[in-house]
């Protein structure tokens, strides 16, 4: 299972959850998954979110392989100047 | 996808200082940039703006303007489709407003005509009957309930209930009791902050020159930080398809964030694909002000708690930012970035967006990040101060490092920021004495970086010179250090490899050039196209010489024996090989594409001298060393331009840069002589010190280094001021009228330290 940590803000759509366990082998799993167990997520991945895992800024790649033993955070759509 | 990790270190090209590809032909004017294209018949597009604030559209009526002769098409917001999303929908609604005029400078309809005399003339010719409405453009009243609503149901999910309709997201981040943390203290300072909007800067505004034929079929040139997030937005707002859309990216003169999203480019085609001519569009200084994007003016309140010691045992901040009339981000930046320098038990952040009668923001290097950053490090320093205690020092102590739980969640590998606070302790410049009337500041700085989505070409040509295509547009001397790149990993000279900028139809999506990211993932990109071409290279010698792939290797720019039982071969060059391609299997080239990742955040420490006239208010930056992590520096002289240049940005910010309205809601000051950025004689010379802490993410240890000096002058500056004055100064910025106010009645700048 990865555990997912949220930003403090979503606790509010997820019951006051701050890590979320889900069954996935990729970001995109991930982010499946996180909406299905809390669809009140799904207008902000919609919107756009990245990922740090294992403190490295991942944007846009559902396909990046993730394990249980890495920590993974989901963190607003990174963007820059 | 995962990438070598960092291994190379025995650099022949990469970390010297060659002259820059792009110098003669800027120098000598030869360089195009977006105003400098022009087409047989084109014609001249205007845009007709709002002077009001905040006022509903009653009528348009164009038909004297349409009837003028000399005028070839006239459009209005009917003349887009529906993009289908929020955020492209906003962009599209800033272009040309919809139903009602959201900040002064929206535009409202746009002319196409034979020359400029004449649009401009046709503008004149154009009824617009306004119901002015109330308006708000300071970001505390606008959150008031109550206050005029900019833009109704805009507000995401997360927003806190009470709120006024304008604030439209709401963010938190932290971690650890900050109450506990704060009953731990010693000493607690808590103090509000205001940072008012700033413009990016550029000198060149923004500019284009469209041509959409009868066939649907459209020719897009224009200056900007992303030809292909151009043809994906102008696509989306014109309703067709991107291949129907070549757009190509012009030389640019300077975009720092401001030029990632359009203003003009849909404008363009819509008058194109209705005149069925070119139209060629340039902005004003006056509309650049009045509508492209300055960055988000905050208020911001912190309060930290630290030990006699020096320990920071708790921090929390609520920010609140204005990015103008439509919903953005920025705010989430700050939150993050905030307390990011420091190791910290209990730490907490909010941030708001607020809408406003304002234009629509648009990045600014590190967007969000500077206004944060500067309100944080002016409470640890005044901690510092009134605990007697040395603030480099405070800062060592409570430096993140690798293992760090960081402010914004995760947990930092191996970060450089301790590294730069050593080497800003050990430089003179830290302990030189001052003189009359000046004093010293010094403050950390963050920004993330990341990769993202990157498409390289590499060619071998027959002569033995190289040819690399890459997709994003060069701010910041990329096509220098892409080809020092591709030169070190062939191990060619680096006057054999030209590397070209391309149009959208010859390479797959590339990111904006932000995010510092360019250097980084367009290189790591080039790196992987120039294996990619020398393992071809090794396949073809291997069957030359009639032996084994695997028996032959890449070295010195030849491909070479592997061993001793490979035979006796002499090593044949890339050059040799390239001349004979014809006959080995055609043409030699590699190609990469991928979403990059493993860019590893950025830290930055600035130490800046001030002397502060206490008759005027003046203030004069006498001494400014900008330190920075910048993992291997391609070119030092770029990365010094990029660290100069981020400082020098943030002594503007700091000092003179701001929007002023007036009540009336409109912007008072849009032009350079009113809003006053720094020039040469304003500042000395920025002294750089650049560390090259190997990112273990990128073949060569490349980090991304453009947006993190722009984060720690604000506090810099007002940590200096402030010292100087004898008073914490609170709002940025700190020009001559404010300073001259904040000094105690009756008292005489103090000499510091």
């Amino acid at each position: 299972m990865i555990q997912v940590r949220l930003w403090g803000s979503l606790l509010s759509l997820t019951d006051g959850q701050e890590t979320v366990e889900v069954e996935a082998r990729t970001l995109g799993g991930v982010l499946r998954e996180l909406v299905r167990i809390h669809p009140a997520l799904k207008p902000q991945i919609d919107r756009g979110v990245s990922f740090a895992v294992d403190g490295t800024i991942i944007r846009d790649d559902w396909l990046h392989p993730v394990a249980p033993d890495q920590e993974v955070f989901l963190i607003p759509y990174m963007t820059g100047g | 996808m995962a990438f070598e990790r960092y291994q190379k270190t025995d650099f022949k090209v990469v970390g010297t200082r060659p002259r820059r590809p792009d110098g003669i032909d800027k120098v000598t004017g030869k360089a195009l940039y977006g105003a400098d294209a022009t087409a047989p018949g084109m014609l001249v597009g205007r845009i007709l703006r709002s002077p009001h604030a905040h006022a509903r559209i009653l009528r348009l009526d164009t038909s004297r303007a349409e009837r003028l002769s000399g005028v070839k098409a006239i459009v209005t917001h009917a003349d887009f489709a529906d993009p289908g999303d929020d955020f492209t929908r906003d962009i599209r609604d800033n272009l040309l407003a919809r139903d009602k005029v959201l900040y002064d400078g929206h535009g409202v309809v746009a002319v196409a005509a034979l020359d400029a005399e004449t649009a401009a003339a046709a503008l004149k010719l154009i009824e617009v009957e306004y119901a002015p409405l109330p308006h708000v453009t300071d970001v505390d009243k606008a959150m008031r309930p109550g206050a005029p609503v900019v833009q109704e149901g805009r507000s995401n999910e997360t927003v806190p209930a009470g709120l006024s309709q304008n604030v439209t997201g709401f963010w938190e981040f932290g971690h650890g009791d900050a109450e506990a943390g704060f009953a731990k203290a010693d000493r607690i300072v808590e103090r509000s902050f205001r940072t008012e909007a700033t413009h990016q800067g550029y000198i060149e505004p923004h500019a284009c020159l469209a041509s959409m034929g009868s066939d649907g079929r459209a020719e897009l040139w224009c200056c900007t930080q992303g030809q292909f997030m151009v043809r994906t937005v102008c696509a989306a707002i014109l309703g067709i398809e991107a291949s129907h859309l070549r757009v190509t990216a012009s030389e640019i003169g300077g975009g720092f964030g401001g030029k990632t999203t359009v203003f003009i480019e849909p404008i363009a085609l819509a008058l194109s694909r209705k005149s069925g001519k070119p139209v060629k569009m340039v902005m004003k200084r006056a509309e650049v002000f009045r509508a492209t994007g300055p960055t988000c003016s905050s208020s911001i309140d912190v309060k930290i708690g630290m030990t006699r010691d020096g320990r920071i045992t708790a921090g929390t901040a609520n920010l609140r930012y204005q990015g103008g009339a439509f919903p953005c981000e920025t705010a989430s930046f700050g939150a993050q970035a905030a307390f990011a320098a420091y190791d910290m038990p209990a730490v907490r952040t909010r941030a708001w967006n607020v809408l406003t009668n304002r234009p629509k923001e648009a990045a600014y290097r590190a967007p969000g990040a500077p206004m944060a950053v500067y309100a944080v490090e002016s409470v640890v320093d005044e901690l510092a101060k009134t605990l007697d205690l040395d603030p480099l020092e405070v800062r060592l102590t409570n430096a993140a490092r690798k293992g760090t739980k960081s402010s914004y969640g995760p947990t930092f590998p191996d970060i450089g920021l301790v590294a730069t606070l050593e080497a800003a302790k050990a430089h003179p410049h830290y302990t030189a004495p001052l003189g009359p009337n000046q004093a010293r500041g010094l403050s950390c700085g963050f920004w993330f970086n990341f990769g993202g989505n990157t498409c390289v070409s590499l060619n071998v040509n027959s002569d033995g010179t190289i040819g690399v295509t890459e997709g994003n547009p060069d701010i910041g001397g990329s096509r220098a250090s892409i080809s020092m790149m591709a030169a070190e990993e062939l191990g060619v000279p680096l006057d054999k490899v030209r590397t070209v900028i391309t149009d959208t139809n010859s390479l797959g999506y590339n990111d904006v050039t932000d995010g510092s990211r360019v250097t980084f993932a367009v290189g790591l990109a080039t790196i992987e196209a120039a294996r990619a071409a020398k393992k071809k290279m090794c396949r073809r010698v291997s069957r030359l010489w009639e032996i084994d792939e695997e028996a032959v290797t890449w070295k010195d720019g030849c491909v070479v024996p592997a061993g001793p039982n490979a035979g006796d071969h002499p090593p044949m060059s890339l050059a040799e090989i390239a001349a004979i391609a014809d006959n080995t299997g055609g043409p030699i080239a590699g190609h990469h594409e991928t979403n990059a990742d493993g860019a590893g955040v950025s830290f930055g420490v600035h130490i800046c001298d001030v002397e502060v006239d206490s008759e005027t208010g003046a203030v004069k930056v006498v001494r400014y060393t900008v330190f920075q992590d910048a993992g291997k520096a391609v070119h030092p002289d770029y990365v010094e331009g990029q660290m100069q240049g981020g400082a020098a940005q943030g002594i503007g910010w700091a000092l003179n840069e701001e929007y002023v309205y007036g009540e009336d809601g409109r912007l008072q000051n849009p032009g350079f002589l009113d809003y006053r950025v720094p020039v040469a004689s304003d500042l000395p010379p920025i002294e750089t010190v650049i560390l090259e802490i190997a990112n273990p993410g990128h073949p060569y240890g490349v980090r991304g280094v453009g947006e993190t000096p722009i984060v720690p002058p604000l506090a810099a500056l007002s940590n200096a001021v402030s010292q100087a004055v004898g008073v914490r100064m609170t709002h940025l910025p700190m020009s001559p009228p404010r300073v001259l106010a904040a000094f105690p009645s009756g008292s005489a700048a103090r000499t510091a330290r």
